[in-house]
């Protein structure tokens, strides 16, 4: 892929993430929208990535699971807590808020394969 | 009513398990709607109530020491009120973790509720075993921890019991079961145990029906709570989401769902995000009850706010019981202050510089300036120092810090005060709070020396 060709996009576009927590450790779920940009996740979204998008907290290890099935891939980050819920002087002291700065991380995506705007946006109608 | 106990009416029937709360302090209301549709469908059905976080065990353990007759949840008679004759007379069974650090004070609540409301006696059952706080309790986690526990401090110890006690009070006729200390998900899992027979072996569908419990845990977190997103991820009537109820079926693989009429949604994405919520490797999740294994399950949408979760495989269970073991933690004090207007930012650091220097010697402080960098950075501010001052107009000053000595927080949020008058210009809003901080540990503890077993009361 060659940069004329690709376009540089935030992740929040084209997935979600949900934070966990326990103990001193994070847990970040990211699940693409469209299956067709898994591949492109998992070749960018790596852990060595991601570790320095969270450097300023300093994870001691990332660990990167796929799951491929759910179009799915979580992020375990060792030591990023100040000690966790009950020792981080935090406001959130969960880091829940944490899968946001997952999701501002920027990758690159063939031009053509983005969401069209009402295909991302649309809710399916319940009954 | 009386009535052959739906229960085991036929293994082919799926099991109903609605979810009344996913924490101590969700909305009372919700679990109304949920009950209004298990009764609607007919058909075995069960609520469960989750709502015992870590922290909130450690305080109900502090108000039974208080008064003996407390420690249970706060919440109950305002949870349970609306629905429980409701629950009576359809056989709905209710489990749930609100009998926290009393469960026989919680039984006897509902007992005199039961009574007020005119019901017959219902049979209530507790389960018991989680707590580890007797002598000989502290000892199981005093040789656990290896030396690492300080008599002093000790506040609490309770271990994570799993499904079967609570199975075992279900077929015996339980209506009510009531425990403290158990893993979220065998909340849900022990009900299809008592529905299906399954063995403590079964391990593809005990690990099927602990993943359907792990997605009902958190209440609307599967239903369309904590996930809109306006624009990218959007939720119909937010402010009326319905709480989730699973069909599990015998072989382990469930369908979730919602409570009828109520807001909220249930679809690929929900479940997904719920799915590995709080997980770590996906292929391992550790219950008391079975290892599950959830790098093969799948997620499909099989009709409107109808998931499937299929494909969860199950491995033997471990020979150990996650604990948590409590610790006095000293105090924790946080103080306030907002600056607004041109010049708000600058006025704002300047209060950081005057703290530091008039606190930051003593104590360590963590700082936030709310409107410009909080919550994102650690407890060493290295992000708030890295960014340049900037011109934000609306800034809220944040001072954190914890100490063994409570005069040394009293006097940090004194000088917080103080910046009233001895601060920069405009300064207002000042809000400071102290509190008793729980320091925690985990450990593993022999499951044969913490027997779980259930008793009517």
């Amino acid at each position: 892929m060659t940069a004329k060709e690709s376009i540089e996009i935030p992740l929040r576009e084209i997935a979600h993430a949900r934070t966990g927590d326990k103990g001193n450790r994070t847990n970040i779920s990211l699940i693409v929208y469209d299956r067709r940009h898994y591949d492109l996740l998992v070749e960018q979204v790596t852990p060595e990535r991601v570790a320095q998008q969270f450097a300023y907290r300093k994870p001691s290890h990332v660990a990167r699971y796929l799951m491929p099935k759910l179009g799915a891939m979580n992020f375990v980050l060792d030591d990023v807590l100040d000690g966790g819920v009950n020792d981080s002087l935090n406001l959130d002291m969960h880091g829940k808020a944490l899968s946001f700065h997952l999701l501002a991380m920027m990758v690159q995506v063939p031009a053509g394969a983005l969401p069209k705007a009402d295909e991302k946006k649309t809710i399916k109608e319940t009954a | 009513m009386e009535q052959t106990k739906g229960m085991r009416a036929s293994n082919n029937e799926t099991l109903a398990v609605g979810c009344g709360a996913g924490f101590s302090g969700d909305r009372v209301d919700a679990p109304g709607p949920v009950v209004r549709t298990l009764i609607e469908r007919g058909g075995p059905a069960v609520i469960m109530f989750e709502m015992l976080a870590e922290r909130t065990l450690a305080l109900a353990q502090l108000a039974r020491k208080a008064n003996p007759d407390l420690g249970y949840e706060t919440l109950l008679e305002l949870v349970l009120r609306p629905i429980l004759a409701d629950c009576i007379q359809h056989n709905i069974t209710i489990v749930g973790n609100f009998g926290a650090a009393n469960p026989r004070g919680a039984a006897a609540m509902i007992h005199r509720l039961a009574r007020e409301l005119g019901l017959r006696v219902p049979r209530i059952a507790v389960v018991e075993g989680d707590d580890l706080s007797s002598v000989h309790g502290r000892q199981i986690v005093r040789d656990a921890l290896e030396g690492d526990f300080d008599e002093r401090r000790f506040v609490c110890a309770n271990a994570y019991q799993g499904a079967f006690a609570i199975a075992d009070a279900i077929s015996a006729g339980a209506q009510i079961v009531v425990t403290g200390r158990v893993a979220d998900p065998s909340l849900t899992l022990a009900p299809a145990i008592a529905h299906f027979g399954w063995s403590e072996s079964d391990w593809d569908q005990l690990a099927g029906a602990t993943m359907a419990g792990h997605l009902l845990e958190c209440g609307a977190q599967v239903s369309g709570g904590y996930f809109a997103d306006p624009g990218y991820k959007d939720v119909p009537n937010l402010e009326d989401v319905g709480f989730p109820i699973a069909d599990i079926a015998q072989d382990g693989s469930c369908t979730v769902t919602k409570a009828s009429n109520t807001g909220g949604l249930v679809d690929a994405r929900t479940v997904k995000e719920q799915l590995l919520y709080e997980i770590h490797d996906p292929a391992m999740y550790l219950t008391p009850d079975v290892v599950a294994d959830i790098s093969d399950a799948e997620v499909a949408e099989v009709g409107p706010n109808r998931v499937r979760l299929s494909g969860v495989h199950g491995h033997p269970r471990t020979p150990t019981l996650k604990a948590n073991v409590f610790f006095d933690g000293g105090w924790l004090g946080e103080g306030e202050i907002s600056y607004a207007g041109e010049g708000a930012e600058n006025r704002a650091r300047l209060a950081m510089d005057v703290m530091n220097k008039r606190v930051g010697r003593d104590l360590q402080l963590r700082f936030d300036l709310i409107g410009v960098m909080s919550v994102l950075g650690d407890d060493t501010d290295r992000l708030l120092n890295a960014i340049r001052p900037g011109a934000a107009t609306d800034v809220r000053l944040r001072v954190a810090a914890k100490h063994e000595d409570s005069t040394q927080i009293d006097r940090m949020l004194r000088e917080l005060t103080a910046l009233w008058t001895g601060g920069p210009a405009g300064g207002g809003g000042v809000r400071v709070a102290k509190r008793q901080r729980l320091s925690q540990k985990s450990c593993l503890v022999p499951r044969e020396r913490v027997p779980a077993s259930h008793a009517f009361v």
